[in-house]
């Protein structure tokens, strides 16, 4: 029922109902400025306990001159060798791993389609386990520590970054790309490379096989310089690219019709976001391994730490990072005698976390 | 009574007719899995052994024993795919949607681990109730976590809940695996790829009721389903209960995955892909994409069987691969060719 009413009775409703609004806008940026500030230091403190704690424990207070390289010569040689690259190859992952659940949850508009589970990162597990299957082949050699092919993370890359073409070439009719084409492609090309991996898993030679299944787990372990150097530079390019397009990426949310309303151009943000999401994924399953569950639970847990309605690239990717440093953080210590990969954890972390924040009352109203 | 328009019972006749050509090749993919095989049996004499069985001529019990029972088992596991994978995008309103969403295979492998590593089972008979123990718990625990809270189940819950749930159990398979090699190396053999290889009889026995009664509960939840992708307001509106229907549905996925995967192991693209290809044929009415995929789903798999039985001779390719590689091509071109009904 609505009364009409005039003069400046008007105007004061009006005024009042603008101060309304500014104040929940307010008070809506202010909360998440808080969040991504916990955030933050909760990923800080993490990231100096791991620092700190191993078989070989460093005290917190000697922490930061050991990194600057004042102290003895075994701390300074296990910290920053050994676990500072280790470290900061897994924030690393992180980040890049919550920035590309975040992209492409937003740009397909479902909080299912994550890059592993729309089987972007299916192609790289193929390459890899084809690689680590087939090392009889004299040109993939096994690098000298005997662990894995020295080629892997290359092919792995490659193959991450294929699929995706494949997926989006296929689903390419008349001039551009629906979502719903893009997820039905998705899932048969995926399904597919998962098959196949699966199938040359089973093939395998036993110890082959098990190495396979600890790739595609995800696993930090004996991570160097060498993988924290292309994960940064990539970082340094794509981090930013994706907020230079966060923009656009919010008028997506709107629905494909109504963002070409309002003058986004829909086909070449969507391009070039996925482009990014997927090289973003693609540089961390390359260090790591595919990481299980992060770059699918960063997005929803961000989205309902800080309330209101996404992107939230950043606090995804720093969601991201937390998740991987926590869970390698117990993983190295948890069992005494040996480690536990880091993508066995991850799920332990962050399931509980999500399904907490899925059943907290009140809040299970905001969308997925 | 008020009679359909003209123009709805012409399109219901088109889609019955479609329904029984289906039908058809389906019998037709049946009677060439009995055939096909190390033996090969010409068709005349399926049908024979079919009609009259004889004991003493070595075409019918090699029709009967060997590939019955595997038949069977594809026959049974493919209905059961298609129609769970159906009323899971329904019920959660996802396209992504799979009938693995619920828990269900991390469930069976979790069941199946625990029975190679602590119980040192290694027959497909003693993994059974050990995979279907696992589905049904797995499923259990996904649907209780996604109707907690105020709303109770709604469909981003239950997606959210069953990849997280999924996530956490096949945390622990791997953990389990990568701890145990001896596990690992029969988990690589018998349920890494999905497989009818070996199913017989006692297979078949223990399965088909299961199948039968979520068959038959999900090929009625049609309608709630059509009520529910409309919306939980608009469903509620209608008369419909909604979290009574949902209980309803997951309840049959749980049946008739756990059954499935019990049986013939973890197989993909079935219960994903189909849906999708019958709602591209038959349109957004859910009692007809049921119909379609109850049918179309056994052929998929059947054929997928038979290639897997062909192009590696003496040995075979587990079906759980083939299926993906049998179905992703004729899928892809179907989606491209056809302009897509919103998902």
């Amino acid at each position: 029922m609505s009364v009409v009413v005039e003069g400046p009775e008007a105007g004061n409703r009006l005024q009042a109902a603008r101060a309304t609004v500014d104040r929940v806008v307010d008070r809506a940026r202010v909360r998440r400025r808080r969040v991504t500030v916990l955030i933050g230091l909760a990923l800080t403190t993490v990231v100096l306990v791991s620092l700190c704690v191993g078989d070989f424990a460093v005290p917190l207070r000697r922490i930061v001159p050991v990194l600057l390289g004042h102290g003895d010569a075994g701390s300074i040689f296990i910290v920053q060798s050994i676990r500072l690259p280790r470290i900061l190859t897994g924030v690393l992952v992180g980040v890049a791993l919550g920035y590309s659940g975040c992209i492409f949850q937003n740009v397909v508009r479902n909080p299912l389609a994550s890059p592993d589970i729309l089987g972007i990162t299916a192609g790289a597990s193929l390459a890899a386990v084809f690689l680590i299957t087939n090392r009889s082949i004299p040109f993939f050699d096994i690098d000298p520590q005997g662990g894995l092919p020295a080629i892997l993370p290359v092919a792995a890359f490659i193959g991450a970054l294929g699929t995706a073409l494949l997926m989006y070439g296929l689903a390419f009719k008349g001039g551009g790309v629906s979502s719903a084409r893009l997820i039905l492609i998705g899932i048969a090309v995926g399904e597919t490379l998962f098959a196949l991996t699966a199938f040359m898993l089973s093939r395998a030679q036993l110890l082959e096989a098990a190495y396979g299944e600890l790739w595609l787990t995800g696993s930090l372990n004996a991570r160097g310089w060498e993988s924290v150097v292309p994960l940064a530079i990539a970082s340094l390019v794509l981090l930013p690219a994706a907020h230079l397009l966060a923009n656009s990426l919010r008028g997506l949310q709107l629905g494909e019709e109504m963002s070409a309303g309002i003058g986004v151009r829909v086909q070449w943000s969507k391009f070039a976001l996925l482009i990014v999401g997927v090289a973003l994924a693609g540089v961390a399953v390359a260090a790591s391994g595919p990481i299980a569950f992060v770059a699918f639970v960063a997005g929803p847990i961000a989205l309902r730490l800080v309330g209101g309605s996404g992107p939230l690239l950043l606090q995804a990717g720093l969601v991201g990072a937390t998740v991987v440093a926590v869970a390698d953080l117990l993983g190295r210590v948890a069992l005494s005698s040996t480690e536990i990969p880091v993508g066995i954890i991850t799920s332990l972390v962050g399931v509980p976390f999500l399904l907490w924040l899925l059943v907290q009352r009140g809040r299970a109203g905001i969308a997925g | 009574m008020i009679r359909a328009p003209r123009r709805t019972s012409q399109r219901w006749s088109w889609l019955i007719l479609g329904l029984l050509a289906a039908l058809v090749v389906l019998a037709f993919v049946v009677a060439l899995s009995l055939g096909i095989g190390a033996k090969p049996i010409p068709l005349v004499d399926v049908f024979d052994a079919l009609i009259r069985p004889d004991r003493r001529d070595i075409d019918h019990v090699v029709v009967f024993s060997l590939r019955g029972a595997r038949t069977a088992v594809g026959l049974l596991a493919g209905l059961a795919l298609g129609l769970a994978g159906t009323l899971m995008q329904g019920v959660t309103r996802n396209p992504l949607a799979d009938p693995g969403l619920l828990g269900v295979s991390a469930g069976a492998a979790l069941g199946i681990v625990l029975a190679i590593g602590v119980f040192g089972i290694t027959g497909v008979d003693g993994y059974l109730w050990f995979a279907f123990a696992g589905a049904a718990a797995g499923g259990l625990v996904v649907y209780a976590i996604g109707s907690l809270g105020r709303e109770g189940a709604t469909p981003v819950k239950l997606a959210l809940a069953g990849a997280a749930v999924g996530a956490l159990l096949g945390s622990v398979v791997t953990l389990l695996l990568l701890r145990d090699i001896n596990t690992f190396a029969v988990f690589q053999k018998v349920w890494l790829v999905g497989s009818l290889s070996g199913r017989n009889g006692e297979v078949v026995a223990h399965v088909w009721p299961f199948i039968v009664v979520g068959s038959i509960s999900a090929l009625l939840a049609g309608r709630l389903l059509n009520a529910m992708s409309m919306g939980d307001d608009v469903a509620r509106s209608l008369g419909q209960r909604v979290g009574l229907a949902r209980a309803w549905c997951a309840f049959s996925v749980v049946l008739l995955a756990g059954a499935a995967t019990a049986a013939a192991g973890p197989i993909a693209f079935v219960g994903l892909a189909v849906p999708h290809l019958a709602r591209v044929v038959v349109g957004p009415d859910y009692r007809w994409i049921l119909a379609y995929s109850a049918v179309m789903a056994p052929i998929l798999l059947l054929s997928a069987d038979i290639v897997g039985r062909v192009v590696a001779r003496p040995g075979e390719i587990g079906v759980g691969v083939m299926t993906a590689l049998v179905g992703a091509p004729f899928f892809i071109v179907l989606v491209r060719r056809r302009k897509l009904p919103d998902l």
